[in-house]
């Protein structure tokens, strides 16, 4: 352990003078923001919200009773309290969907993430620091795949794999890991050639050792930083493919759905496109603006 | 930039192109259903004719060879024939695309005209309450989802206001002789204003929709980089001199600080193209988008390849511009 950590002089040492991290003085900058700390805290409070679905929905999301379809809200005339948000064509609870809606979103959002950031990671790890013909392979395929816009490719996908859970997390994460990829290798470019590399080098380390150990804990900050930005992409992207159809598919609520099967009622029923929406809104406004925090956090121009 | 240069760079692209190319192939061919089945639909053929049928769409084949045909067809504009549609691919998407065209350039306009001017404002008087504004809504218009915005708008103004129509491209009657098949130039080429008036009022909430996004980002863009061009010395140089600060700001600053802006628009551009799927569905616009999605429904294969290339084409070349003109307007930067 102590072996280890003599030839592993990371970001988590340099601020020591003080006696602090830079880590922890970067994450006490950005808790120092009150912005960044509420849209944490209603970004947390839908991570709760959807691992808690089953204790906090008011009524079964896909339980349907035709004598109580299209309710209003609780504060229109003729709604009632417990639909709050009114019910929607088949009489299922709209606020119980939502409710259970962001597990579709948050769910695939973070499974893409991991997929796409672990893939990424190592692509751009391998890319950057053994370059040679890994670089120029891995480069290409990432030139390649950024040739193609983003929903257009999933879109074909999905049309060839056809819709569900797996296959859109596939579709997304096929195309996803790139951004980490060409982050990390940017990354790994300019890291290579420090000293402490060099120390473990020199130390005998083998080059996984380095890239896993070394370089890695390094750079972290900046994949934190991009995953949180892409995170928020990716569930537009899914509630755009739930949108129009090749989502995951009924009875699953999911908001993109909820707002597709809402625009048949607008003329009337409005709350049925319109609180769905919200919820999608609410949750990637609140993780872009808890990344864009991080990253003038970590940015180091930022700081004083 | 130099000739040679230029062709360099287009001599990069190259490779990126076939990739995408072996992509999309690999996409036709791990697509489930046999090609023939499908174009057959219901109808019941002879063995004979099957065989033939194969042989001519050349399924027959092995893959090496079917992909440099693949190829050849593409660079020929030939596609194959839409299933659905029975005609060739390549006259259906020509007779969607200029819709799509129409949409984009309009997108493109409205982010162009909205962000620059906001962007600038907001650098001028940072920190003030109108940067505090812009900023914000910069977070919401990337943060808004396209086919949600869009039904709050059709919603709001035609539902609701009734001053604008619910979908489409055109009412009913307002038809114009084709020139450029972009229905905002042909009618006003044609002197027909009534038609115009009937093309802009269908197009505002589509492309306001579909160029919200781009604004936003291209406002951030333009604020931060006329942030920095404020900061440098020939700004403080010019105000010595006693300038006005009209003056200063769009004959020193501004022509610099549009030149990320420029190379950003170029590439959001590209991400136009995406979205267009979505707002397309939305607003039941006849372009190419809402016809990949509809033949995804259909099991429309050779008509979603040949569009995935397109869009994959399309995007790749206007990257490219982007590249050129960040060179072009930034002559410190070498290719």
């Amino acid at each position: 352990m102590s072996a280890q950590n003599a030839v592993q002089p990371s970001l988590f040492n340099i601020g020591s003078a003080t006696g602090e991290t830079l880590l922890m003085r970067n994450l006490k900058l950005f808790a120092s923001s009150k912005l960044s700390v509420f849209f944490s805290a209603i970004t947390l409070a839908f991570i709760i919200m959807a691992i808690a679905a089953p204790l906090i929905a008011p009524h079964d999301p896909n339980e349907a009773d035709l004598f109580l379809r299209l309710l209003p809200p609780a504060w229109m005339e003729g709604g009632e309290f417990s639909y709050f948000l009114g019910t929607d064509a088949l009489g299922r609870d709209v606020l119980s969907r939502i409710i259970y809606g962001s597990r579709v979103s948050i769910f695939i959002g973070a499974a893409v993430i991991l997929v796409a950031t672990t893939i990424g990671v190592l692509a751009g790890l391998a890319a950057g620091f053994l370059r040679g013909w890994v670089d120029i392979g891995i480069s290409r395929l990432v030139d390649i795949l950024l040739g193609f816009p983003y929903l257009i490719f999933a879109i074909a996908l999905i049309a060839m794999t056809g819709p569900g859970l797996q296959n859109i997390i596939l579709a997304l994460a096929y195309k996803e890991w790139v951004i980490p990829c060409r982050v990390v290798r940017g990354e790994t470019l300019a890291t290579a050639n420090l000293e402490y590399v060099e120390a473990a080098h020199a130390l005998g380390a083998g080059k996984w050792y380095i890239m896993l150990r070394e370089i890695l804990p390094n750079i972290l900050s900046p994949v934190m930083v991009v995953s949180t930005v892409r995170m928020a992409h990716v569930i537009i992207l899914e509630a755009s493919l739930s949108f129009l159809g090749l989502g995951v598919q009924p009875p699953t609520a999911s908001w993109g759905s909820m707002v597709a099967d809402g625009r048949s009622y607008m003329l009337d029923e409005w709350w049925l496109s319109t609180f769905p929406g919200l919820a999608i809104l609410l949750l990637v406004l609140s993780i872009n603006v808890v990344s864009q925090g991080l990253r003038d956090a970590f940015d180091p121009k930022f700081h004083d | 930039m130099s000739l040679g240069k230029l062709i360099e760079r287009l001599a990069q692209l190259i490779p990126v192109l076939l990739g995408v190319s072996v992509i999309v192939f690999v996409m036709m061919l791990a697509t489930p259903g046999d090609p023939v089945d499908i174009m057959l639909g219901d109808q019941q053929v002879t063995a004979e004719i099957e065989q033939a049928l194969r042989h001519d769409m050349g399924l027959d084949l092995p893959a090496h060879e079917r992909f440099i045909k693949f190829v050849g067809n593409a660079l020929t504009g030939n596609f194959g024939l839409s299933y659905y549609h029975r005609q060739p691919v390549m006259s259906v998407i020509a007779s969607r695309l200029p819709a799509t065209i129409e949409l984009s350039l309009v997108a493109l306009i409205f982010a162009l005209v909205v962000s620059i001017p906001l962007g600038v404002l907001a650098a001028v008087k940072k920190n003030s309450i109108l940067d505090r504004i812009a900023t914000v809504s910069s977070l919401f218009g990337v943060s808004l989802p396209g086919f949600w915005f869009g039904i709050l708008l059709i919603m709001f103004f035609a539902v609701n206001l009734h001053i604008l129509p619910v979908s489409g491209r055109a009412g009913f009657g307002s038809e114009v002789e084709p020139i450029t098949h972009l229905l905002l130039i042909d009618s006003l080429l044609r002197g027909r204003f009534d038609a115009f008036s009937d093309a802009l009022s269908h197009i505002i909430l589509p492309a306001i929709t579909l160029g919200l996004p781009m604004a936003s980002i291209l406002m951030r863009v333009t604020r931060t980089s006329m942030l920095d061009v404020l900061d440098r010395d020939y700004i403080t140089f010019a105000e010595a001199k006693g300038l006005s600060r009209t003056k200063i700001l769009i004959k020193h600053a501004l022509k610099n600080a549009l030149i990320p802006t420029v190379t950003v628009a170029a590439i959001e551009t590209g991400s136009l193209l995406g979205g267009n799927m979505v707002v397309e569905t939305v607003f039941g616009w006849p372009g190419l988008g809402r016809l990949v999605v509809e033949s995804i429904f259909v099991r429309n294969y050779p008509l979603i390849q040949a569009a995935v290339l397109f869009y994959a084409v399309t995007y790749v070349l206007l990257n490219f511009v982007a590249d050129i003109l960040y060179t072009v307007l930034n002559p410190r930067v070498k290719l």
